[in-house]
């Protein structure tokens, strides 16, 4: 077993320290590489956990070290140029710059990190490629606004942005939700070959249990995260 | 240099108001533009007008009042003076010459001036510069006129036309001197002064065509025809003013004191730089008021421009969201949201600029037509570059206000994208 990606250790995370914690994670360790897929229900601190792991947000106690890096210790403008070089996001719905064009959307992390620009070399082709990967090819659809784009056409341009330049992580937070079933599946499998291809790693959250089949590994949150736990026990 | 590429990209998705920022800003710059070459232009364009005459002389009335219609053909004089009082003044042994002028008269919207052939000889414009002849000469007969540079252009004359002087300074005048049409025998080279719109006869001709007037209206059933009106004593009685030029300089208090004290007629004489002065004095007032309203136009402008990306930042929320989740720093959103103000403020000037000078070719022959001031079509000044310069200036701090407000959004937003 190679060296973890990401190491939590004791985490503990308030978004509010008058209040109970919203994540309280003894440890998880997450390989290189790994399809990992996390599901629980609505409030459980599905997002609050990818801010952690996107070093948006600092751990209240306890630690997380992505890529060997404390991200703790780190300086909010640090962590900015480290998201930067090494994060790539996939979000819910809207994920697009209105005012740029599909191929300027998906080079649009290149553009504010300096290693993602050279390992994603000339710009313009390989975002050319990602799209054409993603089944994006139409050059009728490059020329449209990328608000006029449906739903999964825009999941699928955002997947291209989050993978351009190789960053080693990728970080979807239910990026399916607006697709319908057939589209969600193909999706998910086309993000996956886009991961393999630039080796990163994949943390994909969902609240669609059934999804978690298609990952190496399936995390249910409630059971690694005993904030709940000792909320209710407090009471 | 990636963001001024997104900022005008994110400008251009949003052209409408863009344009009308852009146009809010343009047009506050053209009007500041505008009214700094017209206190300039003005000032320079009435300083040339008048050179190497010591004192105007004319009936007594306000000196201002007296140098706008004298040198400038602006307004009317209220009251001549008495050709007496004429020669009893130059006859001065301080008086080196005289220029008598008498106007009332107009051709086509031109004023018509006499004088006599002295007006030639010694009137002086811009630095001591003489009157030349582009053609022609001066008048010799009794219905000769030598007309200005514009006059000729304009109309289209050249020597030997033939031109008809109408009663009053008017447009459009009813009542003319048909009977006693002039020939064009001189025409003057071109002084950009008013000089340049006069039509020049002698004092003889006046009283000519006025043989047979009386206070402003043909005398009914009297019709003197302009052969017969050669043989009759045509010597001038009334005069509108005269100028004149001193042996010494220093003369000039001691002779102005002494033509206002004139026994015989109340005259008034003014020294063109005093009088000049007091016109600018008047002048700075509405110069300095003008000068404010265009500064507040430009904060106008301006304050439009902070009240578009000020008002655009709720619903960009979004957008700025993603772009941090693409790896911006909130340093990329303040130079995102500084480089829109920017990009605003230079266009806007630019435009103005282009506005500015569009007015200057169109305005400007139509502002030496009706009053004689003379726009010149030249580069902007240091000032004026120095004020589009704090324009600019102001924009990008105006710019600061949205660019922390979206700062501050950004920490607090982080990348989270909620609905
Ligand atoms: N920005 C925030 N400030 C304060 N509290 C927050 C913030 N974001 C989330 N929370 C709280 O943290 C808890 C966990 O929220 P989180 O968004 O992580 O849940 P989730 O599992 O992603 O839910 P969902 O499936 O609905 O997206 C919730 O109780 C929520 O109220
Ligand atoms: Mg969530």
């Amino acid at each position: 077993m190679s060296d973890p990606i990401i190491n939590i250790n004791n985490l503990c995370f308030h978004w509010n320290l008058q209040q109970q914690p919203v994540l309280n994670i003894k440890q998880l360790l997450i390989e290189p590489g790994q399809r990992l897929f996390i599901e629980g229900p609505s409030g459980s601190g599905k997002t609050s956990l990818l801010n952690l792991i996107g070093a948006v947000t600092v751990p209240t106690s306890g630690s997380i070290t992505i890529l060997g890096q404390d991200i703790s210790r780190l300086k909010s403008s640090a962590r900015d140029s480290f998201r930067a070089d090494h994060i790539g996001f996939i979000f819910q719905q809207f994920n697009l710059v209105p005012y740029l064009s599909m191929v300027e959307n998906v080079t649009l992390p290149c553009h504010f990190s300096v290693s993602r620009k050279s390992k994603a070399g000339d710009l313009r082709e390989q975002a050319l490629r990602l799209l054409t990967h993603l089944g994006l090819d139409n050059p009728d659809l490059h020329k449209k606004p990328v608000t006029e784009l449906s739903v999964g056409q825009q999941q699928r341009v955002a997947a291209a942005r989050a993978v351009i330049g190789k960053p080693e992580i990728i970080i979807a937070d239910e990026p399916t939700s607006a697709l319908d079933t057939d589209t969600r599946e193909a999706f998910i499998k086309l993000l996956f070959e886009e991961c393999s291809e630039s080796s990163s790693t994949l943390i994909f959250v969902s609240h669609e249990r059934s999804l978690g089949r298609l990952f190496d590994r399936h995390i249910h949150l409630p059971d690694i995260n005993q904030a709940n736990a000792t909320a209710q026990a407090g009471q | 240099m990636y963001l001024l590429t997104l900022a005008s990209k994110s400008l251009a998705n949003r052209k409408f108001t863009a344009i009308l920022t852009i146009a809010a800003i343009a047009l506050s710059v053209a009007l500041l533009l505008a009214v700094e070459r017209v206190r300039n232009d003005a000032k320079l364009s009435f300083t040339n007008t008048i050179s190497g005459t010591d004192l105007i002389v004319g009936a007594r009335s306000g000196s201002i009042q007296l140098l706008l219609y004298s040198v400038f053909r602006i307004g009317s004089p209220t009251n001549n003076i008495s050709w007496e009082s004429y020669e009893d003044i130059v006859s001065n042994p301080l008086v080196k010459w005289a220029i008598p002028i008498s106007l009332g008269d107009s051709h086509r919207g031109f004023r018509v001036m006499g004088t006599n052939t002295d007006y030639f000889e010694h009137y002086r414009y811009a630095r001591e510069k003489p009157l030349g002849f582009q053609s022609g000469q001066a008048f010799d007969d009794l219905y000769d006129a030598v007309i200005g540079a514009e006059v000729a252009q304009a109309l289209g004359y050249q020597i030997g036309s033939k031109i008809v002087v109408a009663h009053g300074a008017g447009d459009v005048s009813f009542i003319d001197h048909g009977d006693k049409p002039f020939t064009v025998v001189g025409i003057l080279e071109r002084t950009a002064t008013p000089v340049d719109r006069t039509v020049h006869v002698s004092l003889e001709a006046i009283e000519a065509i006025h043989i047979d007037w009386q206070s402003g209206a043909q005398i009914p059933g009297l019709k003197i025809d302009a052969e017969t009106a050669r043989k009759m004593n045509l010597s001038p009685k009334l005069i509108t003013g005269f100028m004149l030029g001193l042996k010494s300089r220093i003369s000039t208090f001691k002779l102005q004191r002494e033509i206002n004290e004139y026994k015989e007629e109340p005259l008034l004489a003014i020294i063109p730089g005093v009088a000049l002065q007091e016109l600018w004095n008047l002048m700075s007032v509405a110069e300095r008021a003008l000068l404010i309203i265009s500064a507040f136009v430009i904060a106008i402008g301006l304050v439009g421009m902070l009240a578009m990306i000020l008002s655009s930042l709720n619903e960009r929320r979004r957008e700025m969201a993603i772009l941090r989740s693409a790896g911006a720093r909130p340093s990329h959103i303040v130079g995102l949201l500084t480089s829109e103000a920017i990009l605003l403020a230079v266009l806007g000037v630019v435009s103005g600029i282009v506005l500015f000078y569009l007015l200057l070719f169109i305005s400007g022959p139509l502002i030496e037509d009706r009053y004689g001031l003379v726009f010149s079509v030249k580069m902007l000044s240091g000032y004026e570059l120095t004020l589009l310069g704090i324009v600019i200036l102001s924009a990008i701090l105006m710019g600061l206000i949205p660019a922390y407000r979206a700062y501050r959004n950004s920490l607090n937003d982080g990348i989270s994208i909620k609905l």
